[in-house]
């Protein structure tokens, strides 16, 4: 019996180790730096208890970056869900039904590299890129407008703080939509077409089939979908920093840059990791509520 | 019998890695070692260089490039040929340099600029930088009997200075005003207006012309404060500016500020400014300028350099400075904002500081600077080292505008004391003025409000300028 859990210690022991290391004790040291005053340009630092939290309390530009993420939060992943689900549901299924069985619209296989295709680019191409499109003699979204006569439509996108946010946003779920279209295209696959030919042959609609079979099957990763495109809304860092950063006016700022800011621009580490605690039981909170409110019984094939 | 189960396990052993983890610290230790390498002085060594003390040297790598600091590089190696020196460059200097200070090991030069510089209240604060004082009153390198300090364009001193003590070096000398090409001007017949009842009109004419009378870039819209700014110096006298320096009550609220506020408010109510600039940045409202598509642009000298590649042949760029706003100005028209840039620092901990302080006298050099100008096109620090050098046309007009200006150049310094507020709330309150979403008098009332935020805040050091 030793022997044997002598055995799986040994390789459980490294990587727990490289894990205290690494994540955890630099999480426990930014609890400690939240305490202090510290700059982060020399080693002396004072302990001021909890003025970095009474601080944040009272300071507008971290409720404005709050609200923001509060927004990506709730509008993020419903808008990626759906459109990942809708766009994955007619690859796989959503061609007409004939003597082959059921199987996605033409040109699925085509469908499904372009919109993955975002995922293979990194953030900061995708940031530099947009910022160009939306760009506003130069970019080509005004550029399209102009072309079909909507001159009226061309705005400054970006330098306008009614419109700056929904720029990020749309950027934020054009990046991350085609991940999900292939995460719920295979678990489809899953599903029993014949499944799909029954609910045909009773005359269902697609949307019925779609709330009815496609959507209870999914579930488990729908959930796990929510859970990650959550934590992507409580970030939003490098989208925002390379497309706004932050503005104009703090109308796209985000909790990300905010610390960022203020531990790099301004020089004072000890506000920016209280900020930092802040967004982990910030984070921490949505996920564990987000798996709460989503549990129901998983249906069994 | 008791089985851990998974999540019990992971628990446990968390807490054992938070406890332990907890002393290895980020906030690390004080071991620093100072000024160690200190040798014998003499009148080839005034500094006192430990002659194979190593030297590090870390440069901003943004528009000027790294080519330039490898040829000081190889100046001073010339002179100290036992020393190994140790280059890098980078573009993300706060990041990769703030845990070597807090380590206590800082590299012995460091061009603190670009977007990620170190912010230097916290720099200067926490006492973390050299006071250069001495490189100052050493003999420059072309003369001994000449001070470096004699050889520095007036305003490199001031801005270098914090509660008396010169603690960076700016290097390159920037000469801020509004750009117009010279080639469309002189096609066109027009004249750069002296006085802003002149630019209005000339605006008009523009206008009519097809062309945007003025382009700025709204994500950085606080070049456009400068030309506010550089406007109620030259109407107010350089007591306004040092009452925003010194983030003085009302300071922002003076009548000179609210004139130009109001003046080039102006520019927007009449629709004078580029449709679409407030979505443009600085590279995109620049090019538009380059294009031909607007007349004006507020920027600094290195704008030249930074359009090079798509700059047309024969646009003959040029810079004036603003417009007076009353034929009462307390400052010549000639008056401009001229200033250092590109901050040189030597950290006080770190290995070299001798060697440190050597570099920066070697930079000071007319042949050092002669250098840099032909490499970067940009002046620098040092006084008469472009003269005889082939400038571009841009170049040209920034020496010239320095000739014409007869001393009588200017700078503010709040931008460098608390960066913040010019970079986040002077910025974003120019843009919603020239937007129209508040007016003149709601910009200074805006900046004020937050100048009022910091001069409470007590995390931030305080400055006073004299």
């Amino acid at each position: 019996m030793w022997g044997k859990r002598l055995f799986i210690a040994v390789f459980l022991l490294p990587p727990l180790l490289l894990y205290g290391i690494f994540v955890v004790s630099p999480y426990a040291q930014a609890f400690q730096i939240s305490g202090t005053n510290w700059s982060g340009l020399s080693p002396t630092f004072e302990f001021v208890g909890l003025d970095n939290f009474r601080r944040l309390l009272g300071d507008g530009y971290f409720w404005t970056a709050i609200r923001h993420n509060g927004l990506l939060l709730l509008l993020l992943p419903v808008a990626t869900i759906g459109l990942g689900l809708f766009f994955a549901s007619m690859i796989s299924v959503g061609g007409r039904a004939d003597r082959a069985g059921v199987h996605g619209v033409r040109g699925a296989g085509f469908y499904r590299v372009v919109y993955f295709f975002p995922q293979v680019l990194s953030v900061a191409i995708i940031g530099v890129l947009w910022k160009q499109m939306y760009a506003p003699h130069t970019g080509m979204i005004n550029g399209f407008l102009r072309g079909i006569g909507l001159d009226a439509l061309a705005v400054a996108w970006l330098g306008d703080p009614r419109f700056s946010f929904w720029c990020v946003l749309a950027v934020l779920i054009w990046m991350n939509v085609g991940f999900y279209v292939v995460l719920f295209g295979a678990a489809m696959q899953s599903i029993p077409r014949d499944l799909y030919e029954a609910a045909l042959l009773d005359g269902a609609s697609r949307v019925t089939t779609l709330v009815r079979i496609t959507v209870p099957l999914l579930w488990d990763t729908i959930q796990v979908a929510w859970v990650y495109l959550a934590i992507v809304a409580i970030d939003g860092f490098a989208i925002v920093q390379i497309i706004t950063d932050g503005g104009p006016s703090s109308s796209s700022d985000v909790v990300g840059l905010r610390l960022y800011k203020t531990a790099f621009a301004d020089g004072q580490f000890g506000y920016a990791s209280a900020i930092g605690v802040a967004m982990f039981f910030l984070t921490l909170t949505v996920a564990a509520m987000f798996l709460r409110v989503t549990r129901r019984d998983r249906v069994e094939l | 019998m008791h089985r851990l189960s998974r999540r019990g396990l992971l628990q446990g052993a968390a807490g054992v890695a938070a406890t332990g983890a907890l002393g290895g610290c980020a906030m690390g230790g004080d071991d620093a070692k100072g000024d160690s390498a200190k040798g014998a002085t003499s009148a080839n060594n005034p500094l006192g260089v430990k002659e194979d003390a190593p030297l590090e040297v870390v440069i901003f790598n943004g528009g000027f490039g790294e080519e330039y600091a490898k040829a000081h590089e190889a100046l001073y190696q010339q002179r100290y040929p036992k020393a190994e020196i140790k280059h890098s460059a980078t573009q993300q200097i706060a990041e990769t340099l703030q845990p070597r200070f807090v380590a206590g090991d800082p590299p012995d030069v460091i061009d603190n600029s670009g977007g990620s510089q170190i912010d230097f209240n916290g720099l200067v604060s926490q006492g973390a930088l050299t006071d250069l004082g001495e490189l100052l009153d050493a003999p420059s390198l072309d003369d001994p009997n000449k001070k470096v300090r004699d050889t520095l364009l007036p305003g490199i001193v001031d801005v270098g200075t914090y509660d008396g003590k010169f603690l960076t070096l700016n290097y390159a000398y920037s000469a801020y005003g509004i750009w117009y090409s010279k080639k469309l001007f002189d096609a066109k017949g027009w004249q750069y207006p002296k006085t802003w009842d002149e630019m209005i009109a000339l605006c008009k004419t523009i206008k009519a012309a097809g062309i945007s009378p003025w382009t700025y870039t709204g994500v950085h819209a606080r070049y456009m404060s400068w030309p506010i700014l550089a406007a109620a110096a030259k109407l107010g006298g350089l007591d306004v500016i040092k009452a925003i320096d010194n983030l003085e009550p009302n300071a922002w609220k003076h009548d000179a500020v609210k004139a130009a506020a109001e003046a080039y408010y102006q520019l927007a109510v009449d629709g004078y400014l580029q449709p679409g600039a407030e979505g443009m940045d600085h590279i995109q409202a620049q090019t538009e300028w380059c294009r031909g598509h607007a007349a004006f642009v507020s920027c600094g000298s290195w704008l030249e350099n930074e359009q090079k590649s798509v700059t047309p042949p024969g646009f003959d760029m040029a810079v004036a400075p603003t417009p007076s706003l009353t034929t009462s100005d307390k400052m010549p028209f000639e008056a401009f904002r001229g200033t250092g840039s590109e901050p040189f620092i030597v950290p006080a901990k770190g290995q070299n500081v001798r060697g440190g302080m050597e570099y920066l006298r070697v930079m000071l050099s007319t042949k050092a600077a002669a250098d840099f100008t032909t490499k970067v096109s940009s002046l620098t620090a040092v006084t008469g080292a472009a003269a005889g050098l082939a400038l571009g046309p841009g170049l040209t007009s920034v020496t010239k505008l320095i000739d014409a200006s007869q001393g009588a150049a200017f700078t503010w310094l709040y931008s460098t004391y608390y960066r913040k507020l010019e970079r986040e709330r002077v910025n974003a309150a120019s843009l919603e003025l020239f937007t129209k979403r508040i007016n003149a008098a709601q910009w200074c009332d805006k900046v004020q409000k937050s100048a009022d935020e910091f001069a409470k805040d007590p995390a931030i050091k305080k400055y006073k300028r004299a």
